[in-house]
C-alpha cells in the first residue's frame, strides 16, 4: 500500500509540472501539452488506496472526476492512462475521454466528470454481479460535495432494496470547489445517510489508510458474501485546489495548511517505521515508484497525437448503415421490403 | 455594432467603457437586484468564488449570501426551486454551471419550468432566468464542451438567448430578468473575458452604464455584405467576422447575422439578408443533426426558396465532444471551416 500511496502522489506532483509548462507566465488552460482541466487528488490517497486494496481485476470502480489516485490503486494501465491524460492515440480512451474520463475495461475501472453520475452504474455492476451469481462487488467513488445528489441517493436506496453487493465511498474533502462542508449540508457524519435507507453506513475519521483499509475490508466483506451496500465514508483532505488553477481565494489559509500539514503518507511511513521497516526499503518504494511514474509520463509524451479522422469513429460499435463510408457490416433488418 | 433601434434605447450622451461579457451581464443582474427586491441569484459556487466562468464576480460583496446564493450540488433542488419561487412572484436567476450538466435536473427544466405556464392555461408564469455556460475549444471532453442551443430551443416554453457581445450581454440580461416567461441565458466560456480562457477581440465592447433592453427575437447584423449571408452565434459570431475579413480581401463580401435570440428566431432579418444575397451559410457550435442550422435552413427554404441559389451549414460533427487537440480542431467548427464553406457557396 505504501508504494501505492507514494506512487499516487508523485503522479499528481508530476502531472501539476506538466500541466503547468506553457501555460505561464498568463495561466492559459488550453494550452501546453496537457490539455482541459485537470483535478488532482493529492490529499486523497488514503481512500482510494485503502478501499482498493482489496479488490481484484473483476471487481468494478467508478471514479469522479478526480480519479487518479483510485485508478493507480485498481491497477490501471499507467501508461496508456498518462498517454489519455496527454491525449495520445494510445491512450485508454485514443484521447477522446482525457482525465477525467478514463475506461480501463481490462479491469473494470471507468470514470464520469458529472458529479455522482457513477453511483448508478456502479450499482448496476453490482446488479450483473448478483443476477449471476459471482463474488464480484462494485464500488462507487464520490466527493462530499456529492452527496446531495439525486444519483447517489437514489443508488444507496436501489441498492439497499435489492442487496446489491456494492460500497459507495464518500472522500470527504471538506471541499466542493469553493463550497465548505457545513455550508452544503448540516449532516457532519456523511455515513448518517445511510441510516435513513437502512443501508450500513461507517466513517473513518482520519485519512490514516491502515484505518481505511480496515474498514473497507469490512464493507466489501460484507458485499462479497451477500450482505447488502455499505456507505463508507473517509475524511481526507485537498492539498491543492480544486482545479489546477483554481486561485482558491474564497479558502482560508489556515485550513488549506492544515490539509497540507496533516500527509497521509508520511503517517503511513511512521506506522512503518514503528512496525520495524527501514529507512532502505522505505526509500526503494519511493524510487520504484518515482521510476515507474516518470517512466509512464517520457512514454506518453512520446506517444502520437490522434489522426483527426479518428473523431468521427467509435460513437458507435456498430456503426447504422451510411454513418461511415464502409459498407455495413451487418445485414440490414427488414430485407427488400 | 448594435442596431439603430437599440442605440435609441439606451438614452443619448450615456456614457459607454469597454467591458467584457462577463462584466456586462454582471453589471445588468447588479441594477435589476438593486431595482428589485424580488430578484435574486443562485447556482454552485456563484458567492464567495464569483462563478467559475465569472458571472458573478462581485456580487457577494454588494447584496451578501442572502441574494447572491450559493447551494449544494442538487441541480433538481435548486432549479425546480427556482421555478417555485418564480412561480410565487419572485424573480430568481438560477445558474447551471455547465450545460452540460442539465440532464440530472431535465425534468426541473423541460416539464416544470418550460410547461407549467402552458399547462395552467396561462394561469401561472415562470419569471426566472436560467443561465448556462456553453462551449468547447479548451478541450474538456464531452461532459464539458457542448452547446447545446438545439436542445432547448427544440422544447417548447423556454426563451433562448445567446449573446456574442458585451453590449448584446447587459442588453439581453435587463431583458431576460424583466420577462415574465422563462429565459434560458446560455454564455459561452470562451466570450466572458476570463482570465485563463483568452477570448477573441470581438466581445469586449463599449458598453452604456445605464440600463438598456435588447428585445428577443432581433438579431443583428454585425457585418453587412452583399454576397453570401453567414447565420450564426456567440462565439461564432466572431469567428464568422474573422473569416468575413479575410475573404473581403479576396473579393468575397459576407454579410453576418448574429441571431442573439433562438426562441423567438429572428427569420425576418434572415429572410431579407438571403434575398439579398442569394446564398446562405449557417454556422453553429452544437450538433449538425436536428438543431439550429437544419432549422435555419427550412424557415429560409419555407420563406425565400426562390432566392436561394446556394446553402451550406458549418456546424459540429455529431460525435460527442471529443478530448485531445487535434480531435476536437476536427470537430468543432472553426474559422477555416466558415471561410471554406463561404467560398463555395459563393461560387455556385
Amino acid at each position: 500500500m505504501f508504494e501505492d500511496m507514494v506512487t499516487a502522489r508523485y503522479y499528481e506532483e508530476r502531472l501539476q509540472e506538466e500541466y503547468l509548462e506553457g501555460k505561464q507566465p498568463a495561466f492559459d488552460i488550453s494550452a501546453g501539452p496537457i490539455p482541459g482541466e485537470l483535478h488532482l487528488a493529492a490529499g486523497h490517497e488514503a481512500a482510494g488506496i485503502g478501499v482498493c486494496h482489496h479488490l481484484r481485476d473483476d471487481d468494478t470502480v467508478t471514479a469522479p472526476h478526480r480519479p487518479h489516485h483510485i485508478a493507480i490503486a485498481k491497477g490501471v494501465d499507467l501508461k496508456r492512462m498518462t498517454a489519455e491524460i496527454f491525449g495520445r492515440e494510445t491512450g485508454l480512451g485514443k484521447g477522446k475521454g482525457g482525465h477525467m474520463h478514463l475506461f480501463d475495461p481490462d479491469v473494470n475501472f471507468a470514470c464520469s466528470g458529472i458529479i455522482a453520475q457513477g453511483c448508478p452504474p456502479a450499482a448496476g455492476a453490482a446488479l450483473a454481479a448478483k443476477k449471476r451469481n459471482t463474488d464480484a462487488v462494485a464500488v462507487a467513488f464520490l466527493g462530499e460535495g456529492a452527496i446531495d445528489q439525486g444519483g447517489f441517493l437514489e443508488s444507496l436506496n436501489f441498492a439497499g432494496v435489492h442487496d446489491l453487493p456494492v460500497v459507495f465511498v464518500v472522500e470527504d474533502n471538506d471541499w466542493a470547489i469553493s463550497m465548505p462542508k457545513e455550508r452544503v449540508t448540516d449532516v457532519e457524519d456523511g455515513s448518517k445517510r445511510a441510516d435513513g435507507f437502512a443501508v450500513h453506513g461507517e466513517r473513518v475519521e482520519y485519512d490514516d489508510v491502515e484505518a481505511v483499509h480496515e474498514a473497507a475490508g469490512r464493507a466489501i466483506g460484507r458485499a462479497r458474501d451477500g450482505n447488502g451496500p455499505t456507505l463508507l465514508e473517509v475524511q481526507v483532505h485537498r492539498r491543492m485546489g480544486h482545479f489546477m488553477g483554481d486561485p482558491q481565494t474564497y479558502r482560508p489559509e489556515a485550513d488549506q495548511e492544515a490539509a497540507t500539514a496533516r500527509d497521509s503518507i508520511e503517517r503511513l511511513a511512521d506506522t512503518l517505521r514503528a512496525h520495524g521497516v527501514g529507512e532502505d526499503e522505505l526509500a526503494e518504494s519511493r524510487k520504484a515508484a518515482e521510476e515507474r511514474v516518470d517512466d509512464a509520463i517520457a512514454w506518453a509524451k512520446e506517444q502520437p497525437e490522434p489522426d483527426p479522422a479518428a473523431a468521427h469513429e467509435d460513437v458507435w460499435v456498430n456503426p447504422p448503415s451510411g454513418v461511415t463510408d464502409e459498407e455495413p457490416a451487418f445485414e440490414l433488418a427488414g430485407g427488400d421490403d | 455594432m448594435a442596431t439603430e433601434g437599440e442605440e435609441r434605447e439606451s438614452e443619448a450622451g450615456t456614457v459607454t467603457r469597454d467591458l467584457t461579457m462577463s462584466r456586462a451581464m454582471v453589471e445588468a443582474i447588479a441594477h435589476e437586484m438593486r431595482a428589485n427586491d424580488e430578484v435574486f441569484y443562485m447556482g454552485e459556487d456563484v458567492a464567495d468564488y464569483g462563478g467559475i466562468f465569472d458571472s458573478t464576480q462581485g456580487l457577494l460583496d454588494e447584496f451578501g449570501h442572502d441574494r447572491i446564493m450559493d447551494v449544494p450540488i442538487s441541480e433538481t433542488a435548486y432549479l425546480g426551486a427556482a421555478v417555485g419561487a418564480a412561480q410565487a412572484g419572485m424573480r430568481p436567476i438560477a445558474e447551471l454551471m455547465f450545460v452540460d450538466f442539465f440532464g440530472v435536473a431535465m425534468d426541473q427544466v423541460y416539464n416544470q419550468m418550460a410547461k407549467n405556464t402552458y399547462m395552467s392555461g396561462g394561469n401561472v408564469s415562470v419569471p426566472m432566468v436560467l443561465t448556462a455556460a456553453v462551449g468547447g475549444t479548451y478541450n474538456d471532453a464531452a461532459q464539458h464542451s457542448q452547446t447545446l442551443y438545439g436542445t432547448f430551443a427544440h422544447l417548447p416554453g423556454m426563451k433562448v438567448v445567446v449573446p456574442s457581445t458585451a453590449y448584446d450581454a447587459k442588453g439581453l440580461m435587463h431583458n431576460a430578468i424583466r420577462d415574465d416567461d422563462p429565459v434560458v441565458y446560455m454564455f459561452h466560456k470562451r466570450l466572458m473575458g476570463i482570465g485563463w480562457m483568452p477570448a477573441p477581440d470581438g466581445p469586449k465592447t463599449p458598453v452604456p452604464e445605464e440600463d438598456y433592453t435588447i428585445p428577443f427575437g432581433k438579431a443583428d447584423v454585425k457585418r453587412e455584405g452583399s454576397d453570401v449571408t453567414v447565420v450564426t452565434l456567440g462565439l461564432h459570431v466572431h469567428r464568422a467576422l474573422e473569416a468575413a475579413g479575410s475573404l473581403a480581401d479576396d473579393g468575397v463580401d459576407a454579410e453576418v447575422v448574429d441571431l442573439r435570440t433562438l426562441v423567438p428566431l429572428d427569420t425576418e432579418t434572415v429572410v431579407e439578408s438571403v434575398r439579398k444575397t442569394g446564398r446562405l451559410v449557417v454556422v453553429d457550435e452544437d450538433y449538425r443533426s436536428f438543431g439550429v442550422t437544419g432549422e435555419v435552413v427550412a424557415r429560409v427554404a419555407d420563406e425565400a426558396l426562390d432566392s436561394l441559389d446556394a446553402v451550406e451549414r458549418v456546424a459540429a460533427a455529431d460525435v460527442p465532444i471529443p478530448y485531445s487537440r487535434p480531435l476536437e480542431d476536427e470537430v468543432l467548427p472553426g474559422t477555416a471551416d466558415i471561410e471554406a464553406a463561404v467560398r463555395d457557396v459563393a461560387e455556385r
